[in-house]
């Protein structure tokens, strides 16, 4: 394998990568605030990305389809978390993941019958034209995701750690009952969590629909890989959520290279079965798995 | 607060309903409208009986399931609307054996149940004496069944292999190209149009993908050509550049990515980021103008086999020219729009089983399979047909074109 070649790889894998990246921080958002994985994460990047289509079709400039799409989902994500998930707290966890996953299954169907099953495609935000890199090219594309993912990170990491707000959501991922005894409304903090978390995956969707175009049934598999890449990571650090992302796309990336391409969906499973065996709080994770 | 949040979600949920119920759906949404169908079934059947008037005995009845509805209906309404032009035709011209014909069409919601039940509808009730159909390649095989049972003539306007390569196919023909043909068109393109000897093949890793993988390694050897690489990709996978990036390093001299929208679409804008020149041989799934959407600029210089309807001037068969100069001049006054392949699809789907009933001068079914296994050199839309008892796809290499996208529209390619 060629210099050229291996640099490939790496930017195929940065490409899928970045993508795993955000909607890895989308979980981990919300299992920061809740302790849930949300089963239909990927479905929010689905519907992201289909909506800013349908806006864009009917007339919209990309970037009030870009930011229209985002409301969107926003909203969506919080009328589930206040109808789905809120009134099942009593009931524990168990119920709430249940619910997660027969909101994935909704939406899919309701993006099924308002988009139909065929994939629809945007245009990309800045032109097609490939930038090369020591004979090795990258979609330009991919260099809108990966910037986002990083100001994304960037932003949340301010958040955290110099806002008030922030450090109230943090004090609810320690201790929950302790940060409520302190004046912090933690119904709130549950609120925003799910709703910057769509936004967030909303974002990663409208973002990709350009390079891979999105289908009713695209949310499946990049759920699926953004949960492993969030466990890789570290589930509850978003910084372990954007470099697990990252190196599960670069791992496939040079899967294929070096392996073969039919093994590439089993690298993501394959890596998310030795993370949960041999180190289950993944790569930045803290503490070992607390049992209740 | 919580109350007006329920009631402003169950007012989505009411909008999203009624949404579905616009859009039509795909999974069967009631077994009632079935029932509709039998009203809605044939404008044919009226305009058969008006024509059926000069005609004495009893109607012919050749049932028909096509999709009108659902994710099928752009095959499902050509399909349809040759049939019907058919029947108008030939009941003009003295019937069939001097008998009228009445074609029965059924919609089965591009559902492979609903195919069924409209199936034993037309074998049951409507009493029919041999069925054309599905639209898709699920329905058609959900048909067949049945039809292999109750021993009656099913002709099938589907591409996938295993319709009459499975058993039973006793009783079941195919009039459109299926799908190892078209890899066998794709292959000879390769070592004829092309002339180059050594191709990588990137496949979806789904059954249409890889039987198109196994019918290259199968006809390789026959046209001189060397598979150098191969690699596969799942159908919705967002990037395929690091297959492709494998690809090119075993220096091919064309690419045959097999598969259906939107991996080919992928391929296509990966080959153009990668800024590697090399001839793209797509798949028949690419024949629409969804792929020329997704694909946009890098759709250009694409080539894939389709049958010869679009390109009248492709024809050198003088009879088929004369037909489908014909069926393109009638279909247009008909209907206003130009027939594209499914409407030959439907079209071949009736003129075979009319051919079988007048040489049989019978619709016995054993008659009629007779009938069938001995068309020779039959002369359809879709190509020169010849069945024999082993052989029920009764098409060739040559009844297959191969288009180019040239300007976002299709061109012919050499």
């Amino acid at each position: 394998m060629t210099f050229e070649q291996l640099l490939q790889y790496i930017f195929s894998g940065l490409t899928s990568g970045s993508i795993y990246a955000l909607t890895a921080l989308g979980f981990t958002l919300i299992y920061n605030a809740t302790g849930l994985i949300n089963f239909a994460q990927g479905e929010l990047v689905m519907l992201g990305g289909l909506s800013a289509v349908g806006l864009y079709q009917a007339g919209l400039p990309l970037p009030v389809a870009f930011l229209g799409s985002l409301t969107i989902v926003l909203i969506v994500t919080v009328l589930f978390q206040q109808l789905a998930i809120r009134p099942l707290l009593s009931r524990g966890v168990l119920a709430q993941v249940i619910a997660t996953v027969g909101a994935s299954l909704a939406l899919r169907t309701a993006a099924m019958m308002i988009f139909g099953r065929e994939a629809l495609p945007l245009p990309a935000f800045s032109g097609d034209t490939p930038i090369r890199i020591f004979g090795a090219s990258l979609n330009p594309q991919t260099l809108w995701v990966v910037g986002s993912t990083l100001l994304i990170v960037l932003a949340l990491q301010l958040f955290y750690r110099r806002t008030l707000t922030g450090k109230a959501v943090r004090a609810c991922a320690v201790n929950p009952l302790a940060a409520r005894l302190m004046g912090v409304s933690y119904s709130n903090v549950v609120l925003l969590s799910f709703a910057v978390s769509g936004a967030i995956s909303a974002a990663a969707g409208v973002m990709i629909t350009p390079i891979s175009f999105m289908t009713y049934s695209s949310g499946a598999l990049l759920g699926l890989k953004g949960f492993a890449a969030a466990a890789l990571g570290g589930l509850g650090n978003p910084v372990g959520a954007v470099v697990g992302g990252v190196a599960l796309g670069i791992l496939e990336g040079l899967g294929v290279g070096l392996v073969s391409s039919g093994y590439k969906d089993a690298i993501a499973f394959v890596i998310l079965l030795l993370v949960l065996f041999l180190r289950p709080q993944g790569i930045f994770g803290g503490k070992a798995v607390e049992q209740e | 607060m919580h109350k007006i949040l329920v009631a402003a979600v169950a007012a989505c949920l009411v909008v999203v309903v009624l949404f579905s119920g616009c859009g039509g759906t795909t999974t069967g949404s009631s077994e009632a409208s079935a029932g509709t169908d039998a009203t809605t079934a044939p404008a044919g059947t009226a305009a058969a009986d008006s024509q059926g008037d000069q005609l004495t005995g009893d109607p012919i009845v050749i049932g028909a399931v096509v999709s009108t509805t659902g994710p099928n209906a752009p095959l499902g309404e050509p399909e349809r609307m040759a049939l019907e032009l058919f029947e108008k035709q030939i009941n003009a011209a003295g019937g069939v054996l001097g008998r009228p014909l009445d074609v029965v069409v059924l919609d089965d919601q591009s559902n492979a149940k609903e195919a069924v039940t409209a199936t034993q509808r037309l074998l049951q009730q409507e009493k029919a004496v041999a069925v054309i159909g599905a639209s898709g390649s699920a329905s058609t095989l959900a048909m067949k069944a049945i039809t292999a049972q109750a021993g009656i003539p099913q002709i099938a306007m589907a591409a996938s292999n295993n319709i009459t390569s499975e058993p039973p196919s006793d009783w079941i023909w195919r009039v459109a190209p299926k799908d190892d043909l078209a890899v066998e068109r794709a292959v000879s393109h390769v070592a004829e149009g092309l002339r180059v000897t050594k191709i990588a093949v990137l496949y979806d890793e789904n059954a249409f993908g890889s039987s198109g993988l196994a019918q290259i390694e199968k006809v390789k050897d026959r046209y001189g050509i060397e598979v150098v690489a191969k690699e596969s990709y799942k159908t919705d996978e967002t990037d395929l550049t690091a297959q492709l990036t494998k690809l090119k390093g075993s220096n091919p001299e064309a690419l045959i990515v097999w598969g259906t929208n939107p991996g080919p679409a992928v391929a296509a804008k990966n080959l153009k980021q990668l800024a590697w020149d090399i001839p793209y041989v797509g798949s028949h799934g690419i024949a629409n103008a969804k792929f020329i959407e997704l694909a946009g600029e890098a759709a250009e210089g694409v080539t894939f086999p389709t049958t010869k309807i679009l390109f009248p001037e492709s024809i050198t068969d003088p009879e088929q020219k004369a037909l489908i100069e014909k069926l393109i001049t009638d279909y247009t006054a008909e209907f206003g729009q130009a027939p594209n392949h499914f409407s030959s699809h439907g079209w071949d789907g009736i003129a075979v089983l009319v051919a079988a009933i007048e040489q049989a001068k019978s619709t016995e079914p054993a008659a009629l399979q007779a009938a069938l296994n001995g068309l020779t050199d039959f002369t359809g839309a879709d190509g020169i047909f010849t069945y024999t008892a082993t052989d029920h796809d009764g098409l060739k290499v040559d009844d297959l074109i191969m288009v180019r996208v040239e300007g976002g529209k299709w061109a012919l390619a050499q």
